[in-house]
């Protein structure tokens, strides 16, 4: 007994500081695997805060062209109303009826206070929590593409999973033909992302433009993600495929938050499949 | 002595937001940002019992990882060389012991405390870098990144501690 306490006593520096090694280790651990919401994040009271009001001083430098990407969706938008318009049988009769109309997807509206791109995991907060409706998992995307998936939610803030993170996994697929595959980030360009899974069928070429796939409960189908710049053939198969994305990831304003209102029941009927 | 502990505690703070409020957001040439809140590990006061310098310099990473979306890789690296400081000066001062008590890091020749700074933010940004990437394929830009990291630590830590010794 007298030995161990001696040990401990002649060692106790060292035995500290491998116990808050470990600690630190762990918290890194967590945050560098998927499915764990980790200890230290950005949101909460304290650092959505002061991100907050950092980002009041950093958004004037953007401003222009956030108004102008705003103006541009509105424009298109506003397009898509006025070619219903045009349909004579469609304004004449006003049916309100509740099975007409089926609403899978709700959109909220928020700012990214900080952005993270340098990073190999990279996170977003944005301004928005669970006191404004916001859960864990829902997508995040603004008019040029799609920028990430929410994990942690505090009451005022969230931090995203951005798609430039190592766990970050998306299904997207081609807008000429109903090909899928998976969106992943391999840490360098953060302009550029990698395309797997693709299978050789799809023929792809340079230049064509990938859309989500909308097999996951996060995001809906068609939100633009890039276009494919260049891509190697190795053994008939795609060996690498990148992708250049429509969004600047280091100039991110405002983005919208995608809430799926099926999202529980799809995932209870999956979970109830698997486990049979 | 209730002095010093007012002052480190302001410079615990001060420094934790001049990091999240400004230098994380340099991104000198797109992605190199500078760690200057390592300035409050090397110039903690040293005392005979290492405990707190430990549990301070731990902590300090915990509120940089927390604001940075990174675990506990701030804090994993700051821990780090608040344990090699010591060993690390009796080797540069070639001291086998240091009197405490009128010990000051400030005071000492100035290539002492540069060599000092240097090795300490280089290892500081070689852990960060190194447990991010975590892979031996990205040794390459690993050390790229915590060569052009750690230099401009150097340069803001230097210039900070001729700033802090002016002024008394």
């Amino acid at each position: 007994m007298q030995q161990i306490v001696n040990f401990i006593l002649k060692y106790k520096y060292f035995l500290f500081f491998l116990l808050l090694e470990i600690i630190a280790i762990s918290f890194t651990i967590q945050n560098h695997s998927y499915h764990n919401s980790t200890f230290s994040n950005s949101a909460n009271f304290v650092s959505g805060g002061i991100h907050k009001r950092v980002n009041r001083f950093k958004e004037y430098g953007d401003l222009r062209k956030h108004n102008n990407q705003l103006l541009k969706e509105n424009a298109e938008l506003k397009n898509i109303l006025a070619q219903e318009l045009k349909n004579p049988e469609n304004t004449r009769i006003q049916v309100i009826d509740t099975t007409k109309y089926f609403q899978k997807y709700s959109y909220y509206t928020a700012k990214v206070i900080e952005n993270q791109y340098q990073k190999k995991f990279n996170y977003l907060t944005i301004d928005k929590g669970s006191k404004h409706g916001i859960s864990a998992e829902m997508g995040v995307a603004n008019s040029k593409g799609i920028i990430g998936i929410t994990t942690n939610i505090s009451n005022g803030y969230s931090t995203v999973l951005s798609i430039l993170n190592e766990n970050s996994k998306i299904n997207v697929k081609l807008s000429k033909s109903p090909h899928f595959g998976t969106l992943e980030w391999n840490g360098g360009n953060y302009n550029i992302l990698q395309l797997t899974d693709l299978p050789i069928q799809a023929n792809i070429n340079v230049g064509d433009t990938l859309i989500t796939g909308g097999r996951s409960v996060i995001f809906p189908e068609g939100i633009p993600v890039g276009t494919v710049t260049n891509f190697k053939v190795e053994n008939n198969d795609y060996s690498s495929i990148n992708i250049k994305l429509f969004n600047d990831m280091s100039a991110i304003g405002p983005v919208y938050i995608i809430s799926n209102f099926d999202k529980k029941e799809i995932e209870q009927l999956q979970e109830s499949t698997t486990n049979e | 002595m209730n002095n010093n502990i007012f002052q480190n505690i302001i410079l615990f703070v001060g420094l934790i937001l001049l990091q999240v409020t400004i230098l994380n957001n340099i991104d000198l040439f797109g992605y190199i940002d500078p760690y200057l809140y390592i300035l409050f590990v090397l110039i903690f006061p040293f005392r005979k019992d290492r405990i707190p310098v430990l549990f301070f310099s731990f902590l300090l990473g915990l509120c940089i990882d927390m604001f940075s979306n990174s675990g506990g890789t701030n804090a994993a690296a700051t821990l780090f060389i608040a344990f090699i400081r010591l060993p690390l000066l009796k080797v540069i001062l070639r001291k086998s012991d240091i009197d405490f008590v009128v010990f000051n890091i400030t005071k000492q020749p100035f290539l002492k405390i540069l060599s000092y700074v240097s090795i300490l933010a280089f290892v500081h940004s070689f852990i960060i870098f190194s447990i991010e990437y975590f892979k031996f394929s990205d040794l390459d830009t690993i050390l790229f990144r915590t060569l052009l990291t750690s230099i401009f630590t150097i340069v803001l830590t230097i210039f900070s501690l001729i700033l802090l010794t002016r002024k008394k």
